[in-house]
Protein backbone atom coordinates (compact mmCIF):
# COMPACT_ATOMS: atom_id res chain seq x y z
CA UNK A 1 0.00 0.00 0.00
CA UNK A 2 1.17 3.51 -0.74
CA UNK A 3 1.53 5.53 2.42
CA UNK A 4 1.09 9.20 3.09
CA UNK A 5 3.57 12.03 2.83
CA UNK A 6 4.32 12.37 -0.87
CA UNK A 7 2.02 15.06 -2.26
CA UNK A 8 -0.11 17.94 -1.03
CA UNK A 9 -3.49 18.73 -2.50
CA UNK A 10 -5.85 21.56 -1.61
CA UNK A 11 -8.95 21.04 0.51
CA UNK A 12 -12.23 19.22 0.00
CA UNK A 13 -13.92 16.18 1.58
CA UNK A 14 -17.56 15.19 1.91
CA UNK A 15 -19.47 13.50 4.70
CA UNK A 16 -22.93 12.04 4.82
CA UNK A 17 -24.98 10.10 7.35
CA UNK A 18 -28.35 8.37 7.51
CA UNK A 19 -29.83 7.21 10.80
CA UNK A 20 -33.08 5.33 11.40
CA UNK A 21 -34.37 6.12 14.87
CA UNK A 22 -36.84 3.25 14.70
CA UNK A 23 -34.00 0.78 14.18
CA UNK A 24 -35.24 -0.30 10.77
CA UNK A 25 -32.31 -1.60 8.77
CA UNK A 26 -31.81 -0.08 5.33
CA UNK A 27 -29.56 -1.08 2.48
CA UNK A 28 -26.30 0.74 1.83
CA UNK A 29 -27.64 1.82 -1.53
CA UNK A 30 -29.08 5.06 -0.08
CA UNK A 31 -25.85 6.24 1.52
CA UNK A 32 -24.02 5.43 -1.71
CA UNK A 33 -26.36 7.69 -3.68
CA UNK A 34 -26.03 10.44 -1.08
CA UNK A 35 -22.24 10.57 -1.03
CA UNK A 36 -22.03 10.22 -4.81
CA UNK A 37 -23.78 13.56 -5.31
CA UNK A 38 -20.77 15.23 -3.73
CA UNK A 39 -18.30 13.54 -6.08
CA UNK A 40 -16.55 16.87 -6.74
CA UNK A 41 -15.63 17.24 -3.08
CA UNK A 42 -13.40 14.15 -3.34
CA UNK A 43 -10.40 13.45 -5.55
CA UNK A 44 -10.34 9.69 -5.58
CA UNK A 45 -7.80 9.31 -2.78
CA UNK A 46 -10.18 7.86 -0.24
CA UNK A 47 -13.75 6.82 0.39
CA UNK A 48 -15.46 4.79 3.04
CA UNK A 49 -18.51 3.77 4.98
CA UNK A 50 -19.40 2.80 8.54
CA UNK A 51 -22.52 0.77 9.15
CA UNK A 52 -24.28 -0.26 12.35
CA UNK A 53 -26.69 -3.15 12.74
CA UNK A 54 -25.16 -5.11 9.88
CA UNK A 55 -24.15 -8.22 11.81
CA UNK A 56 -27.20 -9.13 13.92
CA UNK A 57 -26.26 -12.81 13.90
CA UNK A 58 -22.96 -11.94 15.61
CA UNK A 59 -24.09 -8.88 17.57
CA UNK A 60 -22.49 -10.04 20.84
CA UNK A 61 -19.05 -10.52 19.29
CA UNK A 62 -16.45 -7.99 18.27
CA UNK A 63 -16.35 -7.74 14.48
CA UNK A 64 -12.85 -7.07 13.19
CA UNK A 65 -12.18 -5.69 9.73
CA UNK A 66 -8.46 -5.91 9.03
CA UNK A 67 -6.23 -4.91 6.09
CA UNK A 68 -3.08 -6.93 5.49
CA UNK A 69 -0.13 -6.08 3.29
CA UNK A 70 0.92 -9.73 3.13
CA UNK A 71 0.05 -13.28 4.07
CA UNK A 72 2.75 -13.22 6.71
CA UNK A 73 1.09 -10.20 8.35
CA UNK A 74 -2.17 -12.13 8.37
CA UNK A 75 -0.58 -15.21 9.88
CA UNK A 76 1.16 -13.21 12.58
CA UNK A 77 -2.05 -11.35 13.40
CA UNK A 78 -4.09 -14.53 13.59
CA UNK A 79 -1.51 -16.05 15.96
CA UNK A 80 -1.81 -12.88 18.06
CA UNK A 81 -5.59 -13.13 18.09
CA UNK A 82 -5.72 -16.85 18.86
CA UNK A 83 -3.73 -16.30 22.05
CA UNK A 84 -6.20 -13.71 23.31
CA UNK A 85 -9.59 -14.31 21.69
CA UNK A 86 -11.96 -17.04 20.71
CA UNK A 87 -12.37 -16.64 16.95
CA UNK A 88 -15.98 -17.49 16.20
CA UNK A 89 -15.81 -16.94 12.47
CA UNK A 90 -13.31 -15.63 9.95
CA UNK A 91 -13.52 -14.96 6.23
CA UNK A 92 -12.40 -12.67 3.48
CA UNK A 93 -14.70 -9.68 3.12
CA UNK A 94 -16.55 -10.17 -0.18
CA UNK A 95 -15.55 -7.60 -2.78
CA UNK A 96 -16.47 -6.87 -6.36
CA UNK A 97 -13.35 -6.31 -8.40
CA UNK A 98 -13.62 -3.01 -10.30
CA UNK A 99 -11.20 -1.09 -12.45
CA UNK A 100 -11.67 1.97 -10.23
CA UNK A 101 -10.24 0.33 -7.11
CA UNK A 102 -6.70 -0.91 -7.37
CA UNK A 103 -3.87 -2.07 -5.12
CA UNK A 104 -6.27 -3.68 -2.67
CA UNK A 105 -4.71 -5.25 0.41
CA UNK A 106 -5.92 -8.55 1.81
CA UNK A 107 -9.19 -7.71 3.56
CA UNK A 108 -10.39 -10.05 6.28
CA UNK A 109 -13.22 -10.12 8.79
CA UNK A 110 -13.26 -11.90 12.16
CA UNK A 111 -15.90 -12.28 14.82
CA UNK A 112 -14.18 -12.71 18.16
CA UNK A 113 -14.73 -12.71 21.87
CA UNK A 114 -12.03 -12.47 24.56
CA UNK A 115 -10.79 -15.77 25.99
CA UNK A 116 -12.39 -15.84 29.46
CA UNK A 117 -9.26 -16.76 31.40
CA UNK A 118 -7.16 -14.17 29.56
CA UNK A 119 -9.76 -11.52 30.19
CA UNK A 120 -9.92 -12.44 33.86
CA UNK A 121 -6.15 -12.42 34.23
CA UNK A 122 -5.95 -9.01 32.56
CA UNK A 123 -8.28 -7.48 35.19
CA UNK A 124 -9.70 -5.33 32.42
CA UNK A 125 -13.22 -5.08 31.07
CA UNK A 126 -13.72 -6.59 27.63
CA UNK A 127 -13.72 -3.25 25.83
CA UNK A 128 -10.44 -2.12 27.33
CA UNK A 129 -8.97 -5.57 26.78
CA UNK A 130 -10.03 -5.56 23.14
CA UNK A 131 -9.03 -1.97 22.40
CA UNK A 132 -5.54 -2.57 23.81
CA UNK A 133 -5.19 -5.64 21.61
CA UNK A 134 -6.29 -3.76 18.50
CA UNK A 135 -3.99 -0.81 19.17
CA UNK A 136 -1.29 -3.40 19.76
CA UNK A 137 -1.84 -4.97 16.34
CA UNK A 138 -1.73 -1.60 14.57
CA UNK A 139 1.37 -0.56 16.42
CA UNK A 140 3.40 -3.77 16.47
CA UNK A 141 2.53 -6.03 13.54
CA UNK A 142 4.05 -4.72 10.36
CA UNK A 143 1.52 -4.62 7.52
CA UNK A 144 -1.60 -5.26 9.64
CA UNK A 145 -4.21 -2.54 10.13
CA UNK A 146 -7.38 -3.02 12.16
CA UNK A 147 -9.89 -0.68 10.56
CA UNK A 148 -12.83 -1.50 12.80
CA UNK A 149 -13.45 -3.65 15.86
CA UNK A 150 -16.89 -2.82 17.26
CA UNK A 151 -19.90 -5.02 17.80
CA UNK A 152 -22.58 -5.30 15.13
CA UNK A 153 -20.81 -2.69 13.02
CA UNK A 154 -18.08 -2.42 10.45
CA UNK A 155 -15.99 -0.02 8.41
CA UNK A 156 -15.50 -0.43 4.66
CA UNK A 157 -12.90 1.89 3.14
CA UNK A 158 -10.41 2.14 0.33
CA UNK A 159 -8.49 4.46 -1.94
CA UNK A 160 -10.97 5.63 -4.56
CA UNK A 161 -14.10 7.70 -4.97
CA UNK A 162 -16.72 6.74 -2.38
CA UNK A 163 -19.23 5.45 -4.92
CA UNK A 164 -16.54 3.19 -6.36
CA UNK A 165 -15.63 2.05 -2.87
CA UNK A 166 -19.30 1.20 -2.30
CA UNK A 167 -19.35 -0.91 -5.46
CA UNK A 168 -16.10 -2.59 -4.49
CA UNK A 169 -17.43 -3.67 -1.09
CA UNK A 170 -20.91 -4.53 -2.47
CA UNK A 171 -22.24 -2.10 0.09
CA UNK A 172 -25.79 -2.41 -1.22
CA UNK A 173 -25.87 -5.98 0.11
CA UNK A 174 -25.54 -4.83 3.74
CA UNK A 175 -28.42 -3.56 5.84
CA UNK A 176 -28.00 -1.30 8.86
CA UNK A 177 -29.94 1.26 10.90
CA UNK A 178 -27.07 3.75 10.79
CA UNK A 179 -24.72 4.66 7.96
CA UNK A 180 -21.98 7.22 7.59
CA UNK A 181 -19.92 7.90 4.49
CA UNK A 182 -16.87 9.86 3.53
CA UNK A 183 -15.37 11.15 0.30
CA UNK A 184 -11.78 12.18 0.77
CA UNK A 185 -9.76 15.05 -0.63
CA UNK A 186 -6.55 14.85 1.41
CA UNK A 187 -4.85 18.11 2.26
CA UNK A 188 -1.59 17.38 4.02
CA UNK A 189 -1.77 13.60 4.02
CA UNK A 190 -2.12 11.75 0.70
CA UNK A 191 -4.42 8.80 0.47
CA UNK A 192 -3.68 5.26 1.48
CA UNK A 193 -6.06 2.47 2.33
CA UNK A 194 -5.90 2.56 6.11
CA UNK A 195 -5.84 6.36 6.04
CA UNK A 196 -9.26 6.59 4.42
CA UNK A 197 -12.23 7.42 6.63
CA UNK A 198 -14.08 6.32 8.73
CA UNK A 199 -11.68 5.83 11.62
CA UNK A 200 -12.95 3.50 14.26
CA UNK A 201 -12.21 2.05 17.68
CA UNK A 202 -14.63 -0.32 19.35
CA UNK A 203 -18.14 0.97 18.62
CA UNK A 204 -17.06 4.51 17.70
CA UNK A 205 -16.44 5.65 14.16
CA UNK A 206 -15.63 9.09 12.82
CA UNK A 207 -15.85 10.70 9.39
CA UNK A 208 -14.38 14.15 9.12
CA UNK A 209 -14.30 17.05 6.71
CA UNK A 210 -11.61 19.53 7.65
CA UNK A 211 -8.16 19.75 9.10
CA UNK A 212 -7.10 19.64 12.73
CA UNK A 213 -4.63 22.40 13.53
CA UNK A 214 -4.26 21.03 17.04
CA UNK A 215 -3.42 17.50 15.86
CA UNK A 216 -0.02 17.25 17.51
CA UNK A 217 -1.25 18.60 20.84
CA UNK A 218 -4.21 16.23 20.74
CA UNK A 219 -2.03 13.29 19.69
CA UNK A 220 0.46 13.86 22.50
CA UNK A 221 -2.42 13.96 24.95
CA UNK A 222 -4.05 10.67 23.92
CA UNK A 223 -0.70 8.95 23.69
CA UNK A 224 -0.26 9.68 27.39
CA UNK A 225 -3.27 7.44 27.96
CA UNK A 226 -2.07 4.45 25.96
CA UNK A 227 -3.33 5.23 22.48
CA UNK A 228 -0.99 5.09 19.50
CA UNK A 229 -1.69 7.14 16.39
CA UNK A 230 -0.43 4.83 13.69
CA UNK A 231 -2.63 5.58 10.69
CA UNK A 232 -0.93 8.86 9.74
CA UNK A 233 -4.05 10.97 9.42
CA UNK A 234 -5.38 13.65 11.76
CA UNK A 235 -8.89 12.23 12.04
CA UNK A 236 -7.59 9.15 13.81
CA UNK A 237 -6.91 11.20 16.91
CA UNK A 238 -10.54 12.37 17.15
CA UNK A 239 -11.64 8.75 17.46
CA UNK A 240 -9.25 8.11 20.33
CA UNK A 241 -10.16 11.38 22.05
CA UNK A 242 -13.84 10.52 21.98
CA UNK A 243 -13.14 6.98 23.17
CA UNK A 244 -11.10 8.31 26.07
CA UNK A 245 -13.64 10.94 27.06
CA UNK A 246 -16.69 8.68 26.84
CA UNK A 247 -15.45 5.25 27.88
CA UNK A 248 -12.69 6.14 30.30
CA UNK A 249 -13.84 9.50 31.66
CA UNK A 250 -17.55 8.80 31.51
CA UNK A 251 -18.52 11.98 29.70
CA UNK A 252 -21.66 12.05 27.64
CA UNK A 253 -21.31 12.78 23.94
CA UNK A 254 -22.94 16.17 24.50
CA UNK A 255 -20.21 16.95 27.04
CA UNK A 256 -17.57 15.65 24.62
CA UNK A 257 -18.83 18.17 22.09
CA UNK A 258 -18.47 20.91 24.69
CA UNK A 259 -14.88 19.81 25.24
CA UNK A 260 -13.66 19.39 21.67
CA UNK A 261 -15.62 22.38 20.33
CA UNK A 262 -15.91 24.37 23.51
CA UNK A 263 -17.48 27.83 23.53
CA UNK A 264 -15.15 30.82 23.56
CA UNK A 265 -14.28 32.22 26.97
CA UNK A 266 -16.08 35.42 25.98
CA UNK A 267 -19.21 33.41 25.20
CA UNK A 268 -19.01 31.57 28.51
CA UNK A 269 -18.43 34.81 30.40
CA UNK A 270 -21.54 36.35 28.84
CA UNK A 271 -23.81 33.52 30.01
CA UNK A 272 -26.45 34.51 32.54
CA UNK A 273 -26.80 31.05 34.10
CA UNK A 274 -23.98 30.83 36.64
CA UNK A 275 -24.21 27.05 36.99
CA UNK A 276 -23.87 26.63 33.25
CA UNK A 277 -20.97 29.09 33.21
CA UNK A 278 -19.18 27.08 35.89
CA UNK A 279 -19.89 23.76 34.19
CA UNK A 280 -18.51 24.89 30.84
CA UNK A 281 -15.52 26.54 32.50
CA UNK A 282 -14.78 23.27 34.30
CA UNK A 283 -14.89 21.26 31.08
CA UNK A 284 -12.58 23.73 29.30
CA UNK A 285 -10.05 23.70 32.12
CA UNK A 286 -10.22 20.01 32.95
CA UNK A 287 -9.86 18.82 29.35
CA UNK A 288 -8.04 21.73 27.76
CA UNK A 289 -5.75 19.46 25.73
CA UNK A 290 -8.78 17.90 24.09
CA UNK A 291 -9.88 21.13 22.41
CA UNK A 292 -9.81 20.70 18.64
CA UNK A 293 -8.85 23.78 16.69
CA UNK A 294 -9.09 24.18 12.96
CA UNK A 295 -12.01 23.53 10.66
CA UNK A 296 -14.06 20.40 11.07
CA UNK A 297 -17.44 18.89 10.55
CA UNK A 298 -17.68 15.34 11.84
CA UNK A 299 -20.17 12.53 12.07
CA UNK A 300 -19.62 10.17 14.96
CA UNK A 301 -21.26 6.79 14.71
CA UNK A 302 -21.79 4.80 17.89
CA UNK A 303 -23.88 1.82 18.83
CA UNK A 304 -27.46 3.03 18.89
CA UNK A 305 -26.82 6.57 17.72
CA UNK A 306 -25.07 9.23 15.71
CA UNK A 307 -23.64 12.66 16.51
CA UNK A 308 -23.04 15.53 14.08
CA UNK A 309 -20.73 18.33 15.15
CA UNK A 310 -19.17 21.41 13.58
CA UNK A 311 -16.18 23.32 14.86
CA UNK A 312 -17.24 26.32 16.91
CA UNK A 313 -16.45 28.74 14.10
CA UNK A 314 -18.34 26.59 11.59
CA UNK A 315 -15.59 26.54 9.03
CA UNK A 316 -17.02 23.53 7.19
CA UNK A 317 -20.48 22.88 5.82
CA UNK A 318 -22.98 20.73 7.69
CA UNK A 319 -26.68 20.30 6.98
CA UNK A 320 -29.19 18.20 8.92
CA UNK A 321 -32.66 17.01 8.04
CA UNK A 322 -35.43 14.81 9.40
CA UNK A 323 -38.18 12.86 7.75
CA UNK A 324 -40.24 10.88 10.21
CA UNK A 325 -37.89 8.53 12.05
CA UNK A 326 -35.00 9.08 9.66
CA UNK A 327 -32.29 11.66 10.21
CA UNK A 328 -29.87 12.86 7.56
CA UNK A 329 -26.58 14.74 7.87
CA UNK A 330 -24.38 15.92 5.06
CA UNK A 331 -21.84 18.45 3.88
CA UNK A 332 -24.37 19.67 1.32
CA UNK A 333 -28.15 19.84 1.18
CA UNK A 334 -28.21 18.22 -2.26
CA UNK A 335 -26.82 15.00 -0.77
CA UNK A 336 -29.88 14.81 1.44
CA UNK A 337 -32.40 15.81 -1.22
CA UNK A 338 -31.19 13.05 -3.51
CA UNK A 339 -32.40 10.41 -1.05
CA UNK A 340 -35.20 12.39 0.61
CA UNK A 341 -36.73 14.99 -1.66
CA UNK A 342 -39.19 16.36 0.86
CA UNK A 343 -37.87 16.29 4.44
CA UNK A 344 -40.08 17.41 7.32
CA UNK A 345 -37.38 19.87 8.34
CA UNK A 346 -33.93 20.81 7.18
CA UNK A 347 -31.48 22.99 9.06
CA UNK A 348 -27.85 23.97 9.49
CA UNK A 349 -26.57 23.12 12.98
CA UNK A 350 -24.76 25.94 14.77
CA UNK A 351 -21.02 25.79 15.23
CA UNK A 352 -20.07 23.78 18.30
CA UNK A 353 -23.62 22.60 18.95
CA UNK A 354 -23.90 18.85 18.62
CA UNK A 355 -26.91 17.15 17.10
CA UNK A 356 -27.25 13.72 18.71
CA UNK A 357 -29.80 11.17 17.57
CA UNK A 358 -30.44 7.80 19.19
CA UNK A 359 -32.57 4.74 18.63
CA UNK A 360 -36.02 4.80 20.16
CA UNK A 361 -36.26 2.78 23.35
CA UNK A 362 -38.27 0.06 21.67
CA UNK A 363 -35.73 -0.20 18.84
CA UNK A 364 -32.85 -1.03 21.18
CA UNK A 365 -29.30 -1.40 19.93
CA UNK B 1 -38.33 30.74 -22.12
CA UNK B 2 -35.81 28.00 -22.76
CA UNK B 3 -35.90 25.02 -20.43
CA UNK B 4 -32.80 23.24 -19.28
CA UNK B 5 -33.03 19.90 -17.50
CA UNK B 6 -30.41 17.23 -16.84
CA UNK B 7 -31.44 15.92 -20.28
CA UNK B 8 -30.43 19.07 -22.18
CA UNK B 9 -31.64 22.51 -23.24
CA UNK B 10 -34.74 23.03 -25.34
CA UNK B 11 -36.22 26.19 -26.86
CA UNK B 12 -33.23 28.41 -26.18
CA UNK B 13 -34.17 31.99 -27.03
CA UNK B 14 -31.05 33.73 -25.83
CA UNK B 15 -32.17 35.77 -22.86
CA UNK B 16 -34.16 33.71 -20.39
CA UNK B 17 -33.45 30.16 -19.28
CA UNK B 18 -34.99 27.92 -16.65
CA UNK B 19 -33.00 25.16 -14.97
CA UNK B 20 -35.11 22.51 -13.29
CA UNK B 21 -34.25 19.52 -11.15
CA UNK B 22 -30.96 20.94 -9.91
CA UNK B 23 -29.19 18.70 -7.42
CA UNK B 24 -25.81 19.85 -6.29
CA UNK B 25 -24.42 21.06 -9.64
CA UNK B 26 -21.79 23.67 -8.87
CA UNK B 27 -21.02 27.10 -10.36
CA UNK B 28 -24.42 27.67 -11.99
CA UNK B 29 -24.50 31.13 -13.55
CA UNK B 30 -20.85 31.64 -12.81
CA UNK B 31 -19.63 34.95 -14.33
CA UNK B 32 -22.93 35.42 -16.21
CA UNK B 33 -23.04 38.90 -17.78
CA UNK B 34 -26.70 39.35 -18.76
CA UNK B 35 -29.98 37.55 -19.25
CA UNK B 36 -32.29 35.90 -16.75
CA UNK B 37 -31.80 32.50 -15.19
CA UNK B 38 -34.52 30.70 -13.22
CA UNK B 39 -33.29 27.85 -11.05
CA UNK B 40 -35.46 25.20 -9.40
CA UNK B 41 -34.19 22.54 -7.02
CA UNK B 42 -31.05 22.55 -4.91
CA UNK B 43 -28.18 24.10 -6.87
CA UNK B 44 -24.68 23.28 -5.72
CA UNK B 45 -22.02 25.47 -4.16
CA UNK B 46 -20.93 28.77 -5.64
CA UNK B 47 -24.03 29.61 -7.65
CA UNK B 48 -23.69 33.14 -9.11
CA UNK B 49 -19.97 33.25 -8.35
CA UNK B 50 -18.35 36.19 -10.13
CA UNK B 51 -21.80 37.24 -11.38
CA UNK B 52 -21.25 40.20 -13.68
CA UNK B 53 -24.81 41.13 -14.60
CA UNK B 54 -28.25 39.74 -15.32
CA UNK B 55 -30.51 38.09 -12.79
CA UNK B 56 -30.66 34.66 -11.19
CA UNK B 57 -33.85 33.62 -9.43
CA UNK B 58 -33.73 30.49 -7.28
CA UNK B 59 -36.88 28.73 -6.20
CA UNK B 60 -35.35 26.73 -3.36
CA UNK B 61 -32.33 26.88 -1.10
CA UNK B 62 -28.79 27.66 -2.20
CA UNK B 63 -25.75 25.98 -0.65
CA UNK B 64 -22.44 27.46 0.47
CA UNK B 65 -20.46 30.20 -1.26
CA UNK B 66 -23.31 31.64 -3.34
CA UNK B 67 -22.49 34.98 -5.02
CA UNK B 68 -18.79 34.62 -4.28
CA UNK B 69 -16.89 37.70 -5.49
CA UNK B 70 -19.98 38.93 -7.33
CA UNK B 71 -19.57 42.10 -9.36
CA UNK B 72 -23.03 43.08 -10.55
CA UNK B 73 -26.52 41.77 -11.19
CA UNK B 74 -29.08 40.12 -8.93
CA UNK B 75 -29.24 36.82 -7.07
CA UNK B 76 -32.70 36.34 -5.54
CA UNK B 77 -33.28 33.22 -3.43
CA UNK B 78 -36.79 32.28 -2.42
CA UNK B 79 -35.43 29.99 0.28
CA UNK B 80 -32.39 29.91 2.52
CA UNK B 81 -28.65 30.14 1.87
CA UNK B 82 -25.68 28.27 3.28
CA UNK B 83 -22.43 29.63 4.66
CA UNK B 84 -20.16 32.33 3.24
CA UNK B 85 -22.86 33.95 1.15
CA UNK B 86 -21.62 36.92 -0.92
CA UNK B 87 -18.00 36.38 0.08
CA UNK B 88 -15.98 39.32 -1.24
CA UNK B 89 -19.00 40.69 -3.11
CA UNK B 90 -18.10 43.94 -4.84
CA UNK B 91 -21.36 45.03 -6.41
CA UNK B 92 -24.90 44.02 -7.31
CA UNK B 93 -27.73 42.72 -5.14
CA UNK B 94 -28.16 39.48 -3.21
CA UNK B 95 -31.61 38.93 -1.77
CA UNK B 96 -32.46 35.89 0.35
CA UNK B 97 -36.00 35.54 1.61
CA UNK B 98 -35.19 32.99 4.31
CA UNK B 99 -32.26 32.45 6.67
CA UNK B 100 -28.57 32.46 5.84
CA UNK B 101 -25.66 30.58 7.41
CA UNK B 102 -22.39 31.69 8.93
CA UNK B 103 -20.24 34.49 7.51
CA UNK B 104 -22.81 36.06 5.24
CA UNK B 105 -21.26 39.09 3.59
CA UNK B 106 -17.74 38.18 4.67
CA UNK B 107 -15.34 40.76 3.29
CA UNK B 108 -17.88 42.51 1.09
CA UNK B 109 -16.34 45.65 -0.26
CA UNK B 110 -17.00 48.84 -2.21
CA UNK B 111 -15.05 50.84 -4.73
CA UNK B 112 -16.06 54.00 -6.56
CA UNK B 113 -19.70 53.63 -7.54
CA UNK B 114 -19.70 49.89 -6.90
CA UNK B 115 -21.27 48.77 -3.66
CA UNK B 116 -22.65 45.35 -2.82
CA UNK B 117 -26.09 45.08 -1.23
CA UNK B 118 -27.13 42.01 0.74
CA UNK B 119 -30.63 41.67 2.20
CA UNK B 120 -31.67 38.73 4.37
CA UNK B 121 -35.36 38.22 5.04
CA UNK B 122 -34.85 35.83 7.96
CA UNK B 123 -31.98 35.38 10.40
CA UNK B 124 -28.26 34.93 10.02
CA UNK B 125 -25.65 32.67 11.56
CA UNK B 126 -22.60 33.94 13.41
CA UNK B 127 -19.90 36.19 11.97
CA UNK B 128 -22.30 38.20 9.84
CA UNK B 129 -20.31 40.80 7.89
CA UNK B 130 -16.95 39.46 9.07
CA UNK B 131 -14.13 41.70 7.79
CA UNK B 132 -16.76 43.87 6.09
CA UNK B 133 -14.94 46.46 3.99
CA UNK B 134 -17.84 48.15 2.23
CA UNK B 135 -21.42 47.86 1.03
CA UNK B 136 -24.52 47.36 3.12
CA UNK B 137 -26.14 44.36 4.76
CA UNK B 138 -29.75 44.47 5.88
CA UNK B 139 -31.25 41.73 8.06
CA UNK B 140 -35.03 41.86 8.47
CA UNK B 141 -35.68 38.90 10.79
CA UNK B 142 -39.14 38.37 9.34
CA UNK B 143 -41.05 35.91 11.50
CA UNK B 144 -38.47 36.19 14.26
CA UNK B 145 -39.62 39.39 15.91
CA UNK B 146 -38.48 39.56 19.53
CA UNK B 147 -35.71 37.00 18.94
CA UNK B 148 -32.02 37.32 18.17
CA UNK B 149 -31.70 37.67 14.41
CA UNK B 150 -27.94 37.28 14.17
CA UNK B 151 -25.54 34.79 15.74
CA UNK B 152 -22.40 35.56 17.68
CA UNK B 153 -19.60 37.95 16.69
CA UNK B 154 -21.54 40.07 14.26
CA UNK B 155 -19.18 42.35 12.33
CA UNK B 156 -15.96 40.79 13.63
CA UNK B 157 -13.05 42.58 12.02
CA UNK B 158 -15.24 44.91 9.95
CA UNK B 159 -13.72 48.24 9.11
CA UNK B 160 -16.16 49.85 6.65
CA UNK B 161 -19.69 49.43 5.35
CA UNK B 162 -22.86 49.21 7.43
CA UNK B 163 -24.95 46.41 8.86
CA UNK B 164 -28.62 47.26 9.42
CA UNK B 165 -30.66 45.00 11.68
CA UNK B 166 -34.43 45.24 12.10
CA UNK B 167 -34.33 44.70 15.83
CA UNK B 168 -34.18 46.56 19.09
CA UNK B 169 -32.30 43.80 20.88
CA UNK B 170 -28.67 43.91 21.89
CA UNK B 171 -26.35 42.03 19.55
CA UNK B 172 -24.45 39.17 21.18
CA UNK B 173 -20.66 39.30 21.49
CA UNK B 174 -20.35 42.57 19.64
CA UNK B 175 -16.75 43.73 19.58
CA UNK B 176 -16.01 46.89 21.50
CA UNK B 177 -14.25 48.07 18.36
CA UNK B 178 -17.65 48.51 16.71
CA UNK B 179 -20.39 51.03 17.35
CA UNK B 180 -24.08 50.27 17.42
CA UNK B 181 -26.68 53.02 16.97
CA UNK B 182 -30.35 53.49 16.28
CA UNK B 183 -31.14 54.38 12.68
CA UNK B 184 -32.76 57.81 12.34
CA UNK B 185 -35.82 58.25 10.15
CA UNK B 186 -33.92 60.23 7.54
CA UNK B 187 -31.35 57.46 7.06
CA UNK B 188 -34.08 54.86 7.06
CA UNK B 189 -35.88 56.66 4.22
CA UNK B 190 -32.80 57.47 2.19
CA UNK B 191 -30.76 54.29 2.56
CA UNK B 192 -32.81 51.39 3.89
CA UNK B 193 -36.28 51.94 2.45
CA UNK B 194 -35.33 51.97 -1.27
CA UNK B 195 -33.43 48.71 -0.90
CA UNK B 196 -36.15 47.01 1.14
CA UNK B 197 -38.81 48.15 -1.33
CA UNK B 198 -36.84 46.52 -4.12
CA UNK B 199 -36.42 43.35 -2.01
CA UNK B 200 -40.15 43.21 -1.25
CA UNK B 201 -40.95 43.77 -4.90
CA UNK B 202 -38.75 40.89 -6.04
CA UNK B 203 -40.47 38.46 -3.67
CA UNK B 204 -43.93 40.06 -3.87
CA UNK B 205 -44.23 40.57 -0.13
CA UNK B 206 -45.65 43.62 1.71
CA UNK B 207 -42.97 46.24 2.17
CA UNK B 208 -44.56 47.75 5.28
CA UNK B 209 -44.03 44.51 7.18
CA UNK B 210 -40.35 44.60 6.28
CA UNK B 211 -39.96 48.05 7.75
CA UNK B 212 -42.03 47.65 10.93
CA UNK B 213 -40.27 48.48 14.18
CA UNK B 214 -36.88 50.02 14.67
CA UNK B 215 -33.56 49.40 12.97
CA UNK B 216 -30.12 49.48 14.48
CA UNK B 217 -26.91 50.02 12.54
CA UNK B 218 -23.48 48.55 13.24
CA UNK B 219 -20.35 50.19 11.94
CA UNK B 220 -16.65 50.24 12.66
CA UNK B 221 -15.53 52.64 15.33
CA UNK B 222 -13.14 54.80 13.39
CA UNK B 223 -11.49 56.01 16.55
CA UNK B 224 -10.04 52.57 17.25
CA UNK B 225 -7.32 50.84 15.37
CA UNK B 226 -8.07 47.94 13.05
CA UNK B 227 -5.21 45.93 14.41
CA UNK B 228 -7.10 44.96 17.55
CA UNK B 229 -10.52 44.41 16.02
CA UNK B 230 -10.35 40.67 16.10
CA UNK B 231 -9.02 40.42 19.62
CA UNK B 232 -12.47 40.01 21.13
CA UNK B 233 -12.83 36.51 19.66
Amino acid sequence: MKKEGEVRISSGCAISGIFRRDGKRISGEAIRRSIAVMHDRSNGLGGGFAAYGIYPQYKDHFALHIFYDSQSAREETERFLECRFDIINLSKIPVRRTAAITDAPLIWRYFITPLPHMLQDSQLDEKEYTSRAMIGINGSIDGAYVVSCGKDMGVFKAVGYPEDVADFYRIEEYEGYSWTAHGRYPTNTPGWWAGAHPFSLLDLSVVHNGEISSYDANRRTVEMYGYTCSLLTDTEVITYMLDYLTRRQGLSLAECAEVVASPFWTTIAAMEDEQERRRLSYLRRMFSSFLITGPFSILVGFRGGMMALNDRLKLRGLVAAQKGDTFYFSSEEAAIRVVEKDPDRIWAPQGGQAVIVRLNEEAGA
Amino acid sequence: MAKCTPGGISGYAGEEIALTGCLGQRHIGCAMKDGILHVEGTPGNAIAAYLDGGSIYVDGNVQDAAADTMNAGLLAVRGSAGDALAYGMRGGRVYVLGDVGYRAGVHMKAYGEHRGVLVVGGRTGSFLGEYLAGGIIIVLGLGHEGEDITGHFCGSGMYAGTIYLRTVRTVRNLSDKLVMRSVPASELDQVVRPVVEDFASVFSIPVDRCLEGGFIAIEADESKSYSQLYAAV
